[in-house]
């Protein structure tokens, strides 16, 4: 290997508001340096190849595969786990439709989910059903059917809606 | 003997309403704690080498060089294991004939699948056991392997274990009446031919557990996403040679199960075999083609099958001949025979008919162990007795419906036993059928789909009914040997402040065991569920269980939390008569006060009786009980198992040029007796129709003829996704059981049981114009098109 | 798995990402969005890799109009394509086929370059560009160069880009008036790679018609584009069938593909005609 190219690599970023600055391997995901290193476990690494969802974090405003982005390339961004959309109440309707709706079961993809439903509302429309399905069908949950997930989200899109409204 | 649970307006009416989880909002915030959000001091982090040849001898193990890598700290051998961990034999003496050879918690000196570990790598990380296992070399002579059903057992084809002699692991035919006499006069006879795919799991959270032995305490703890912690501190004590008394397992929040997490697996004894001999906490977290390759696979069928009805549309009889293939073992501790023997139990199974033949061929294969998972065997039997009912009502030119209203069992038939000799106390098939056909308002279906035909588009319905086992006694396992507990206790607790705590057997995986023991012990003592602490998943803690499988959680935990809570009312009611110089009669419990029962004047609150209980003891009578905890176990005992039934219907529609298959709507009617929380219900059915969905339309594992696993991928072996799932509609029909003060059956497993078959009868349903059918699951479009005849080869 | 990458490197601009390239002793990766290199990684597929980091260069990212061709630098995010009002004038097929690719967490992060240089067979993008007669802008240690689409895709995961190199961007021939473009696939579950999927474009001078996962690459299908020329869809279908190499794989076999491609090429007519009409 040349210089050029490191195995450890230092970062700096935001991650739930705060500052972080760390050391991480190359080959290191996001992931994993939010769970091992940070131990924001909410979110979860379950397939580590991009296709359940289940890692989806927010970066920069936008949902990301936790598993498919190294910390490395976090250098700058501003991260957001669940825990610090929990902590800001920045989700907190959806979370109560959740609980209110039984839209999870186990629990595990519901961090992922979360941040998936929440870039969908975040535009600010009312979705259809068949869009919010379309939205969440990179997130998979096995236990609850998608039905009640897909009230949650319908749910929350139309009370904000008519909070923006009124 | 129930409790009529049937009036809202009565006090403390907890049973039977919807109530929020207790656990939903910390799961909702990422404060979950699964076994992988654990980290413990000086702990390691075990990655197993895997066999890529399905069946081969080993011929040496070269670890060097892993050795030398960085973090790695030890490298073990099947060998090494079986030092100090014995090996288990997967039979059960009720399954009369079915044997299974010694199987090691890391391969001896064989593997006979692509997967099984042959090595094991402990290092500092995950990430560095995993380069240290790419550097063990093991050395492989290759077998021939035994990779198909039908051929397992000729004399061409070798034989996996040389011990067992030959390839077949268990075989049992039953018969009643006289199938062929009934064939030889039928009006008409119908066969076909069905398979169904070998699925796997899928859990969202892969396998895990960490294991921590402490020899200075001679104590073993196991963190563990397990279905079943009691069950496995029998096996890691059994087979470590421990005291059972000093191995506790703790399952913390288990990220679904599904009957995946009920089994022993070798990789998981293995790693707590490890943290014995090293004395240091263990990790293994299996990765997602670990997974594929190790998590038990099931339903890998082929049956052959015929019904045989009279003019009139009565069924006559049922013949069916299944095959399945188990892998190289049968699986520890409830073996891989019970799916096959399910089909046999259950084929006809809502049905009145006389004859009945049914066999199944259990054979050995070097693939992955296949063994129990949700709807053990139910999915195969429905889909083979639904498929041929509407097979012959087609072939009498008779409606589906009119055909099953002409043969289910009476609704006043009850009690009853089937021709399988299944005891059914009470059943609900034609209520239930009824209110699905409301509920769908099936004729405007029916002119809808003869609509769009005229249009071109080609729609399908599709009606299951089924029966679904649950609350099992120990006839299921506890008869044949096993240490599987079909008991199941729970100790209830009042403290100084009024609140209860429950302590229960059964587990939590996320059906809401927790939400629904804390309505019947709310209801039970007489306090507002907010006031009860509902505890599951410590066998250090808990009263000794059998867990979280064949849908027992509500009807056997539920009934051990109820009756324990009861307990726990009188014995308060006791001291509360005494403090109040009444007679304990004319008291009782609403809403945390004692009360005048008469008036419902508020007499004291709990905290008051809690605070002189604990603290004032002196001035209560002496001699008087002043136990607040009282423990109840409950185990079924009139009927060896407590059958539901239900009936589901599909709607959907086939692109008859690419062989699309677009879900539109389901239904399902289902009848669990008594109903604790039906939101909890509801959804229990929904997440079990779409599991049954994935059976039905993607999920397929694929080998090819040399034992290689071909789609150890999410993004090769497909579980349903929200785009591609339809809205489901939801109906109950309640018939408690007898057999207990709730009432209640299980409910988790009916969902997955139907789908497949009224997905299946649907795309029929739809085909049946261009005279084609479909039988083998999954009903992939190239499936449907071949069915077409659209592609040629 | 967990990836075990040979080690990183933050490329400040183009001729860094070169320079590191060239330094790298022929395991240099070129990562840009990561969406299938950082799987292959985690599966180990891939190992002790150079991962030259290019997302932060500058004038990579973004569509531009030059005269009749629209320029799309590599780094330019699914996402965005999707949601660029010059893509959807002037190369609206793109856009349409963002919505096929995967799911929106991936669609944020994979960029049209990192698509495009991947060469998944089964792939919208490559087909997308091939259909257009668009052009691939590599840049490498002797300068730039062009590839047309039609001479870029050589196999599956096989590309014209040279060790060394990097493609920095497309370029496209804007649509012209009344050209209409059209993608149509088939995949088991939203979002899945397709099990076949066909790119139809109708322009002044004739039709242009890519298949995709119906081969090692995507494929032009010029006997079909030439009998649709003619008018004659029956004839465009039938010569189809014996321009693809289709895959059999445990989702489908060849011969389902090839005719499911047939059936697609009829619909995206189809499509074309109902919007025409």
């Amino acid at each position: 290997m040349t210089e050029a190219f490191r195995d450890r690599i230092d970062i700096a970023l935001t991650v739930n508001g705060e500052p972080v600055e760390a050391r991480v391997p190359a080959g290191r995901h996001l992931i994993d340096f939010l769970r091992l290193d940070l131990g924001l476990t909410g979110a979860h690494a379950s397939c580590e190849h991009g296709v359940c969802g289940a890692c989806t974090i927010r970066v920069d405003g936008e949902s990301v595969r936790g598993c498919l982005m190294l910390a490395a390339q976090a250098d700058g961004a501003d991260v957001w786990t669940v825990e610090g959309l929990s902590d800001t109440g920045a989700v907190r309707d959806l979370q109560q439709a959740f609980v209110e709706r039984n839209a999870l079961q186990c629990g595990f993809c519901t961090p992922g989910m979360l941040v998936a439903a929440e870039e969908l509302l975040s535009r600010g429309t009312v979705p259809s059903r068949t869009e919010i399905r379309e939205h969440l069908s990179g997130n998979y949950c096995r236990c609850t059917g998608y039905e009640a997930i897909v009230d949650a989200v319908e749910g929350v899109a139309i009370a904000r809606a008519g909070k923006g409204a009124a | 003997m129930n409790i009529p649970f049937g009036n809202p307006d009565r006090p403390n009416s907890y049973i039977g309403k919807t109530v929020p989880r207790p656990n939903a909002g910390r799961l909702v915030e990422g404060r979950g704690r699964y076994v992988d959000d654990i980290t413990l001091p000086r702990m390691t982090h075990v990655v197993f080498v895997r066999s890529p040849h399905a069946h081969a001898r080993i011929t040496g193990i070269d670890a060097a060089e892993a050795l030398k890598a960085k973090g790695v700290l030890r490298v073990f051998t099947g060998a090494d294991l079986a030092r100090v961990c014995t090996p288990w034999v997967a039979v059960l003496a009720h399954l009369k004939g079915l044997k299974s050879p010694p199987q090691h918690a890391i391969a001896v000196d064989r593997a006979t699948w692509v997967g099984e570990p042959v090595a094991a790598v402990v290092a500092t990380s995950r990430a560095a056991a995993e380069d240290g296992a790419a550097l063990v070399e093991v050395g492989y002579k290759l077998l021939p392997a035994v990779t198909d059903m039908r051929s397992a057992l000729d004399d061409a084809t070798p034989v996996l274990h040389d011990e067992m002699g030959e390839n077949l692991a268990f075989r049992r035919l039953h018969e009643e009446g006289d199938v062929e006499a009934a064939m030889a006069s039928a009006h008409k006879v119908v066969s076909a031919r069905f398979r169904t795919a070998r699925h796997t799991g899928v859990t969202p959270e892969p396998r895990s557990i960490l294991a921590d032995w402490n020899p200075a305490e001679g104590q073993l703890t196991v963190w563990h996403a397990t279905q079943a912690p009691h069950m496995m501190q029998t096996v890691f004590a059994k087979h470590l040679d421990l005291p059972e008394g000093r191995v506790r397992v703790i399952c913390t929040d288990v990220g679904g199960s599904y009957g995946i997490k009920v089994h022993v697996y070798p990789d998981e004894v293995a790693a707590v075999a490890i943290a014995k001999v090293m004395g240091r906490p263990v990790k293994f977290v299996a990765d997602r083609l670990e997974s594929f390759t190790t998590d038990i696979h099931a339903r890998d069928h082929e049956i052959e099958a015929r019904i045989a009805v009279d003019a009139d549309g009565r069924i006559l009889a049922f013949d069916v001949d299944d095959w399945t293939a188990i892998g190289a073992y049968s699986v520890y501790p409830r073996t891989s025979a019970i799916e096959g023997n399910q089909v046999v139990n259950l084929c006809g199974g809502p049905y009145d008919f006389a004859h009945y033949r049914a066999r199944t061929s259990v054979v050995f294969q070097n693939k992955t162990p296949t063994c129990q998972y949700r709807a053990v065997g139910h999915p195969i039997a429905v889909a083979v007795t639904e498929g041929l009912v509407d097979m012959a009502a087609a072939e009498l030119g008779m409606d589906p419906v009119e055909i099953r209203r002409r043969n289910l069992f009476p609704d006043d038939a009850y009690p009853v036993t089937s021709p399988a000799k299944m005891r059914f106390e009470g059943l609900s098939h034609h209520a239930s059928l009824d209110k699905l056909i409301a509920l769908m308002d099936y004729d405007a279906l029916r002119a809808d789909q003869a609509e769009a035909r005229k249009r071109g588009i080609h729609r399908g319905i599709g009606i299951a009914s089924f029966i679904e086992l649950t609350n099992p006694s120990p006839f299921m396992y506890g008869i044949g040997g096993a240490r599987i507990s079909a008991q199941d206790g729970c100790t209830v607790r009042m403290d100084p402040d009024g609140s209860v705590v429950a302590l229960s057997g059964v587990t939590e995986q996320g059906q809401g065991t927790e939400a629904m023991l804390s309505q019947i012990v709310a209801e039970g003592v007489g306090v507002t569920p907010d006031k009860v602490r509902v505890i599951t998943g410590d066998t250090q803690v808990t009263p000794y269980g059998g867990g979280t499988w064949a849908s027992r959680g509500a009807g056997i935990g539920g009934e051990a939390a109820l009756q324990s809570a009861l307990a726990l009312k009188d014995s308060i009611l006791e001291v509360a008569g005494a403090m109040l110089q009444a007679p304990k009669d004319a008291l009782d419990i609403r809403a945390g006060q004692v009360v005048d029962s008469a008036t419902g004047e508020p007499r004291m609150p709990l905290e008051e009786l809690g605070r002189i209980v604990y603290f004032r003891g002196d001035t209560l009578p002496k001699g008087l009980p002043r136990e607040l905890v009282q423990t109840r176990h409950f185990i079924t005992s009139d009927y060896p198992f407590a059958f539901t039934n239900g009936v589901q219907a599909s709607y959907l529609e086939v692109d008859t040029e690419t062989g699309m298959v677009t879900l539109l709507k389901h239904w399902c009617v289902e009848d669990c007796g008594r109903i604790i929380n039906p939101q909890l219900v509801d959804e229990q059915i929904r997440g079990g129709i779409v599991q049954g969905l994935g059976g039905a339309l993607f999920e397929e594992i694929h080998y090819d003829a040399d034992g290689q696993l071909l789609n150890g991928s999410m993004a090769d072996y497909l579980v349903p996704m929200a785009a591609e799932m339809p809205d489901m509609v939801i109906g109950h029909v309640e018939t408690p059981t007898k057999e207990s003060l709730l009432g209640a059956k299980g409910a988790g497993e009916a969902g997955t049981a139907g789908a497949p078959a009224a997905v299946m009868n649907a795309i029929n349903d739809a085909l049946r114009p261009f005279g084609a059918q479909v039988t083998e699951m999954p009903f992939t479009p190239e499936r449907i098109l071949r069915a077409l005849g659209k592609i040629d080869d | 798995m967990k990836a075990s990458v040979g080690g990183y490197a933050r490329a400040t601009d183009l001729r860094h990402a070169l320079d590191l390239l060239a330094r790298s002793g022929g395991m240099g990766r070129v990562l840009a969005g990561g969406q299938s290199l950082v799987a292959a990684m985690n599966m180990r597929l891939s190992t002790g890799d150079l991962l030259v980091d290019i997302t932060r260069i500058d004038g990579l990212r973004g569509a531009t109009l030059n005269g009749d061709r629209l320029r799309i630098g590599a780094l330019t995010r699914h996402a965005e394509v999707g949601r660029d009002p010059l893509i959807a004038t002037h190369a609206p097929l793109l856009g349409q086929a963002v919505g096929h690719i995967a799911h929106a967490a991936i669609r944020n992060r994979g960029t049209i370059g990192g698509a495009l240089a991947h060469a998944d067979p089964a792939a919208e993008f490559p087909a997308c560009v091939l259909a257009l007669g668009g052009t691939i802008h590599i840049e490498g240690p002797e300068g730039a160069r062009e590839v047309a689409a039609e001479d870029f895709f050589i196999d599956v995961f096989e590309t014209a880009i040279e060790e060394g190199e990097i493609l920095t961007a497309i370029s496209l021939p804007v649509a012209a008036a009344g050209e209409r473009q059209v993608i149509r696939e088939t995949a088991r579950r939203s979002g899945d790679y397709a099990l076949a999927g066909l790119c139809l474009v109708r322009r002044p001078s004739g039709h242009r018609v890519a298949v995709f996962s119906a081969g090692p690459r995507p494929i032009l299908a010029k006997g079909a584009a030439a009998a649709l020329d003619e008018g004659k869809l029956d004839d465009a279908v039938a010569a189809l069938q014996d321009e693809l190499d289709p895959p059999s794989d445990t989702q489908a076999s060849a011969a389902y593909r090839r005719h499911l491609a047939g059936v697609l090429l009829r619909r995206a007519v189809a499509d074309i005609e109902g919007e025409t009409a």
